[in-house]
């Protein structure tokens, strides 16, 4: 496969690389998705640790889906909801392997609600990156449990009326109290300087698990442009000024730190 | 009455409206989303209650508990949701709730694609959950026939007070076709349900159970099913025929299949060949004596699905080796073109 | 009599609408009509195609295997469905976005600068119409003005009725363009 990237001119030096746990297929995600950033933070993660050839990914149902072609690391699908069951038993059965799901708010804050706390709950030795889109955005734009109150979706037409459909689920902050887990946490990557703070953060959850610490969750709220029906540069904006407002950023569970 | 153009999807949903639909539980899947949509859209507007659940699961059962409580209610998923439901729906059964079920089907097992298939026969008509008991099911083959069985499935389902299920595929939702609906239902012509939960108020309680720890009283619980089915199966049978009265090939085809199987018939008799069709509408209960019927004289009977040989099953079962029972499927959400059916029904018409 | 008509392009090129359009223009004449989508997140971004049948008798397959008439709006779309034009068929193709002339000598062809007609009328998106008049002066099943009630019908019906006027003029500039091919008729 020809690289045009290697082509460096003289006098200069590279200094951004495709991580080597990332394939050569082009990601299909819609422009402007955050899943895109997400991902390729993972791999940063996995290249840094150096754990490519133990480390095993779960994609369940959602954009999450077309994860497994984007990296050169083994990959299992779970059925919708069951990714951090599905980690469960392999992580169980084979304690060697680095494991990590990779799931919207649908997937684990909706229908994956119990898998995710009971695996939180059981400190189980996983890596759980949750995207948080507000919306489900694969099967077209339908309200998700962290939908904002008001917030239009194919499924709240006149908007997310809370009275009917409650709350944004805030997952993480409940994950919080339970003793069960190690590492909990909520990040963005609207912009560079969160995008850094979210590679970080997503590096300490690998790390745990290769320490043996026990659960841990990245949570990243992030936009669905396509669904939101804006271009990306404001849909990054809308992150900004409203999903943070229910979403505040930050650790909210650092066992023994 | 005017016709709409309308998505099968959006067909059935304001046919379920008009039908009287007072409880609608969901959980999104492709490719039934316009009917989620359709339902978000204009069920509130009408007196009725959308809720979106957090999980399929969750669906079934607020529907089992709107069902309890007395109301026409509704749930529509596609395959993989269908299966999450399968718990509840047993327990609907169980519980002789009548309630209705939408499965626009697509391309399985697991996740699969959102193509068009019929690979979900067998679950629909043998049980899918566990006990024995059977839905009533209907395969409608064009918009307007799914309206018309929406409707259909709430008034049996009350009759009989056994669940109603929907089957058809990921096409029949997404098409569009002139449908002319009826006027909605008279709230006053919707059957009493003495037996619902809306409080002991001046007689014994009602109770809804799907258990009885004893085996004879189970037992009996049962033999009230079987009867029910019995009954059904004597008074509900329905079917299309289309050319079979001189037919030396007869193709036994449901929902989309049944529809394109129509195209084939018309084009192989344009040839020469003598073909007909059955199209069960019901496949529980499933047509068996028309097709025996058709069996003693037609030499050969081709049963043509979006599966591996799910319905064929049944169609052997009529036939009982009375005339030869090819089978030709397709597979993973492809869909067959009449030509690709017509160079099937030649090679037996012939052969 | 019974017509299949295929509609291919990119996804955002209008496709669905204009078969749309047409079917719903077919049924307020008394036709029997089905509308088909080809569905799923191909269509994000990447090809969209509908399959349109006008019959005067109850419709069996709303698959077609060899349509009466394609509508190509792009050079993948041509290229995936020339071949199963049936014979003595019809082509139309936005001639603005595809360079060649067509490989089939068997079937009439109406090239239609559809980009470049709808950038006139200073509406860029209604490349669809454009060519859905041209197909209509073609076919001659479904009289233009039918489309031009159909079209309005599912403008309103997204609250977009201010843009009627510059999409009526846009069926009716693909109406006469198509002319320019179909002069002896
Ligand atoms: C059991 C089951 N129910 C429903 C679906 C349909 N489905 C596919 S993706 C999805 C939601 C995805 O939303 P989310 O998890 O928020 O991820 P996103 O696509 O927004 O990244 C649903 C409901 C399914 N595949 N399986």
């Amino acid at each position: 496969m020809p690289q045009a990237s290697t082509q460096v001119p003289e006098g200069y030096v590279k200094a951004f690389f495709r991580p080597r746990s990332l394939s050569d297929a082009k990601y299909t995600y819609c422009p402007g998705c955050h899943h895109g950033i997400v991902g390729r933070l993972i791999a940063e993660a996995i290249d840094e640790l150096g754990i490519q050839d133990r480390t095993v990914g779960i994609a369940p149902v959602g954009c999450a889906v077309f994860l497994y072609q984007f990296y050169r690391v083994d990959f299992v699908q779970a059925a919708h909801g069951r990714a951090c069951a599905v980690a469960t038993g392999i992580k169980r059965a084979n304690p060697e392997l680095v494991v990590f799901s990779y799931q919207g708010d649908g997937d684990l804050a909706a229908i994956g609600t119990a898998e995710t706390v009971h695996a939180a709950n059981r400190g189980e030795n996983i890596t759980v990156i949750f995207v948080n889109n507000q919306v489900y955005g694969m099967t077209g734009g339908e309200m998700a449990p962290t939908t904002l109150p008001g917030q239009r979706t194919t499924t709240t037409p006149e908007g997310r009326d809370v009275r009917l459909t409650g709350y944004p689920l805030r997952i993480s902050e409940m994950l919080a109290q339970l003793d069960g887990p190690a590492y909990i946490t909520r990040q963005s990557v609207h912009d560079v300087r969160h995008i850094q703070m979210a590679r970080r953060a997503i590096l300490k959850a690998f790390r745990n698990q290769l320490e043996g610490k026990g659960f841990s969750l990245v949570e990243i709220v992030a936009a669905c442009p396509t669904n939101l029906k804006l271009p990306p540069p404001q849909a990054n904006r809308w992150v900004a000024e409203n999903a943070l407002k229910y979403f505040p950023l930050g650790d909210l569970k650092v066992k023994g730190g | 009455m005017t016709r709409m153009l309308l998505r099968g999807n959006e067909a059935i949903a304001e046919a379920a409206i008009r039908s009287g639909l007072k409880c609608y539980f969901c959980y999104p899947i492709t490719p039934q989303g316009e009917l989620v949509e359709y339902m978000a859209r204009e069920l509130p507007k009408r007196g009725g209650v959308f809720l979106q659940a957090e999980s399929e699961v969750a669906a079934i059962n607020m529907v089992y508990g709107a069902a309890a409580a007395g109301v026409r209610t509704m749930t529509s998923s596609s395959s993989p949701g269908i299966s999450l439901k399968q718990e509840g729906i047993s327990y609907l059964a169980g519980a002789r709730l009548p309630a209705v079920i939408v499965n626009m089907m697509r391309g399985g097992p697991g996740l699969g694609n959102i193509a068009p298939a019929q690979g979900d026969y067998f679950q629909a008509t043998k049980g899918g959950g566990h006990g024995d008991y059977h839905l009533i099911v209907l395969a409608p083959s064009t918009v307007p026939e799914a309206a018309q069985l929406v409707m259909l499935a709430f008034e049996l389902s009350d009759r009989y007070r056994v669940p109603a299920m929907i089957l058809a595929d990921g096409m029949l939702g997404q098409m569009m076709e002139p449908v002319e609906l009826p006027p909605p239902v008279d709230p006053k012509g919707i059957p009493q349900r003495p037996w619902a939960v809306t409080g002991a108020k001046g007689r014994p309680p009602n109770v809804i159970l799907s258990f009885d720890l004893e085996p004879q009283r189970l037992k009996e619980m049962n033999l009230v099913l079987q009867e029910t089915y019995r009954e059904i199966e004597r008074n509900e049978v329905r079917w299309e025929e289309m050319a079979t009265d001189d037919a030396q090939i007869l193709i036994v085809a449901y929902g989309t299949m049944g529809r394109i199987a129509k195209t084939v018939v018309r084009r192989a008799r344009k040839e020469g060949i003598r073909a007909g069709l059955l199209r069960p509408i019901t496949l529980w209960p499933f047509p068996y004596e028309p097709i025996r019927r058709l069996s003693e004289r037609v030499p050969t009977v081709l049963t043509v699905e979006l599966s591996a040989g799910q319905m064929w099953e049944d169609v052997r079962l009529a036939v009982e080796g009375r005339a030869k029972t090819p089978f030709y499927g397709e597979l993973g959400g492809v869909v067959p073109t009449p030509k690709e059916i017509l160079s099937e029904v030649k090679r037996h018409a012939t052969g | 009599m019974e017509l299949g008509v295929i509609f291919a392009g990119f996804g955002g090129q209008g496709i669905l609408l204009a078969g749309k359009v047409l079917a719903r223009a077919g049924m307020d004449r008394g036709l029997e009509v089905t509308w088909l989508p080809s569905y799923g997140p191909e269509m994000r971004g990447g090809t969209a195609n509908c399959t349109v049948v006008l019959a005067d008798e109850p419709i069996g397959s709303p698959i077609v295997d060899a349509p009466q008439a394609l509508v190509a709006m792009n050079l993948p779309s041509l290229d995936r469905f020339e071949g199963r034009v049936a014979k003595d068929g019809l082509i139309v193709y936005n001639s603005s976005l595809i360079p060649r002339a067509l490989k089939r000598s068997d079937v009439r062809g109406i090239p239609v600068p559809a980009n470049d007609i709808a950038r006139q009328l200073g509406s860029p998106r209604t490349i669809n119409m454009v060519a859905l008049g041209a197909l209509l002066r073609a076919l001659g099943a479904v009289p233009l003005e039918a489309a031009e009630e159909a079209m309005a019908h599912e403008l309103r019906a997204r609250g977009r009725e201010r843009l009627i006027e510059v999409n009526q003029r846009a069926l009716a500039r693909g109406f006469s363009e198509a002319g320019k091919y179909l002069g002896d008729r």
